[in-house]
């Protein structure tokens, strides 16, 4: 059991520190690539607790797909520093404010029991598994018991995807667009044509 | 420290066992990685009526190890515009990464590392985070060919996962269970590459493209990008890039043959075919369809960029989504939905 404690201590402490990192470092992209490496610390964790399908899925979603598309986005951006640093103290109540907050958040999630029974935390413990996978556990509850939920939060994603669409479309005067039948249906007939130019005159 | 804790017991013993478990896996993987070369530039000369390399060693076949020894002695040249952390970071992350997917591959019955419930997702997240390898040489080479060739990869890596997700949750579907073993055991009766052929097919394609092989070989296209991501790569992390590739090549076959081609399982479960052991039929299955990509590679012209996406996006994305549904209504309308 002692590498279980061992590796929980060490997938801790690099997301912890990472999430410092992402915080404190001069270079945005080094930020984002600390942010990558404690998601993964973070699914490591997952997999500690026996939660593996949401370790996974952490994985494929975030570190794979969505920190990679955020990635892409800082590197193109040219950032000045020592312009971003200038409104630091503007922001710096504004930032207080919202740790503070997050802080009584948490706070009153582990402290409750001293106003009733038991804390929020051991209210909302995982239930009994009868099933042994929790990929099947996960899929009976959100297919049953969380259904409209579900597909509510689908059409959520399903709208703003269809927004950010509609706001990058834009139909230009002249289309370069590609029309594959079109290729394919060329032939030397129609796409060559031969003129008689007379000499300086041109056509 | 508790009582009841023993170095002995708690860390050497069950370390040690875990190492030689993961050597017994890395070392014939890069072992063969060396054969692959090889016989990528044998196949590749026969394809081409040329006799490929045919010197060091009987009929070549030590040539990789040669290259190898003289990749490793050259100069590691790390230029002086370049982050020097992030771009020599980046060939050690594409290593891991195409090694460490090996620890979920179940090579016959029971012969594997880490048998998980989750190892079809676990291979899919390694494979999606094989990107940043990519990423983090193009951005820290600080050059820009290296660029061009990362953002191209990256832009390529995320359209064709996509579609192998939606592949992969048609396999499922069929199975039940996301534990490779049992993928390979729901096959016992027909292996899936035959009800799923079309599948099949988009599978290998976005395979090629995941692991940014012929016809699909943009991020390193040579005539535009001069070596794409690796350009200003040499030496030690040069090989590193080779290695890794041509590891995650043969992990994306491996994956192939779990999923299409029942795993160790032989084609008829009669006499002369049953006893042949099952790692034997992994291997040779695994070896059909590395034939296959260098077959590809020695055949096809490679796509323009365009293409490419409309490819994945048009074409592969509607139909394996379409294919996910249709397999998902035959399961539950004829009752045969498992587990």
């Amino acid at each position: 059991m002692i590498i279980y404690t061992l590796s929980f201590y060490l997938f801790s402490t690099i997301a912890v520190l990472s999430a410092l990192m992402v915080i404190s470092s001069k270079n945005s992209v080094h930020s984002v690539l600390f942010l990558i490496l404690s998601f993964v610390n973070a699914a490591g964790l997952f997999v500690l607790l026996g939660a593996e399908f949401l370790a996974m899925i952490l994985l494929v979603v975030y570190v794979g797909a969505v920190a990679v598309l955020f990635l892409f986005v800082v590197m193109m951006l040219d950032i000045n520093y020592i312009k971003l640093r200038e409104g630091f103290l503007q922001y710096l109540p504004f930032g207080v404010l919202l740790g503070i907050v997050l802080i009584v958040e948490l706070g009153i999630a582990f402290f409750t029991e001293t106003f009733s029974e038991m804390s929020l935390v051991e209210y909302a413990q995982m239930p009994e598994i009868t099933i042994t996978e929790n990929t099947k556990l996960l899929g009976f509850v959100l297919y049953t018991k969380y259904f409209y939920l579900f597909q509510i939060s689908g059409i959520i994603l399903l709208v703003a995807m269809i927004g950010s669409i509609t706001l990058t479309l834009r139909q230009r005067e002249i289309s370069k667009k590609q029309i594959i039948s079109d290729q394919n249906n060329a032939d030397a007939s129609k796409a060559i044509i031969k003129k008689k130019i007379k000499l300086r005159e041109g056509i | 420290m508790t009582s009841d804790f023993s170095l002995m017991n708690d860390i050497i013993a069950p370390g040690s066992i875990i190492i030689a478990q993961i050597m017994a896996v890395i070392v014939p993987v890069l072992v063969s990685v060396a054969f692959l070369v090889y016989a990528e530039r044998k196949v590749l000369a026969l394809i081409q009526l040329r006799r490929g390399p045919n010197i060091v060693g009987p009929f070549g076949i030590l040539q990789s190890f040669a290259d190898a020894l003289k990749l490793l002695t050259k100069e590691n040249i790390i230029p002086s515009g370049s982050n020097k952390i992030v771009f020599i970071l980046a060939p050690i992350i594409t290593m891991v990464l195409s090694l460490a997917a090996w620890a979920v591959i179940p090579f016959a019955p029971g012969w594997v590392v880490s048998d998980i419930n989750v190892g079809v997702m676990y291979l899919f997240a390694v494979s999606s985070l094989s990107i940043y390898g990519v990423i983090m040489a193009g951005w820290a080479s600080n050059s820009k060919y290296p660029f061009l060739g990362a953002l191209r990869s990256a832009a390529q890596m995320v359209s064709y996962e996509v579609s192998i997700g939606f592949v992969i949750i048609t396999v499922l579907l069929c199975v039940g269970s996301l534990n490779l073993t049992k993928i390979v055991e729901a096959q016992t009766t027909v292996w899936f590459a035959i009800p799923l052929l079309p599948m099949f097919i988009v599978f290998f394609i976005s395979a090629l493209a995941e692991t940014n092989r012929l016809p699909f070989d943009l991020p390193e296209d040579e005539a535009t990008l001069v070596a794409g991501f690796f350009t200003e790569y040499s030496s030690a992390s040069f090989a590193l890039f080779f290695l890794a590739e041509y590891a995650s090549m043969i992990l994306m076959s491996a994956m192939t043959v779990i999923l299409f081609l029942g795993g160790w399982l032989p084609p008829f479960d009669i006499f002369p075919f049953n006893v042949v052991p099952g790692i034997i039929w992994f291997t040779a299955k695994i070896i059909f369809i590395l034939f296959l990509f260098i077959w590809v590679r020695g055949t096809f012209p490679r796509y323009r960029y365009d293409q490419l996406m409309r490819l994945g996006w048009k074409i592969f994305l509607p139909l394996s989504l379409f294919w996910v549904v249709v397999t998902a209504s035959f399961l539950t309308i004829f009752d045969m939905v498992p587990g």
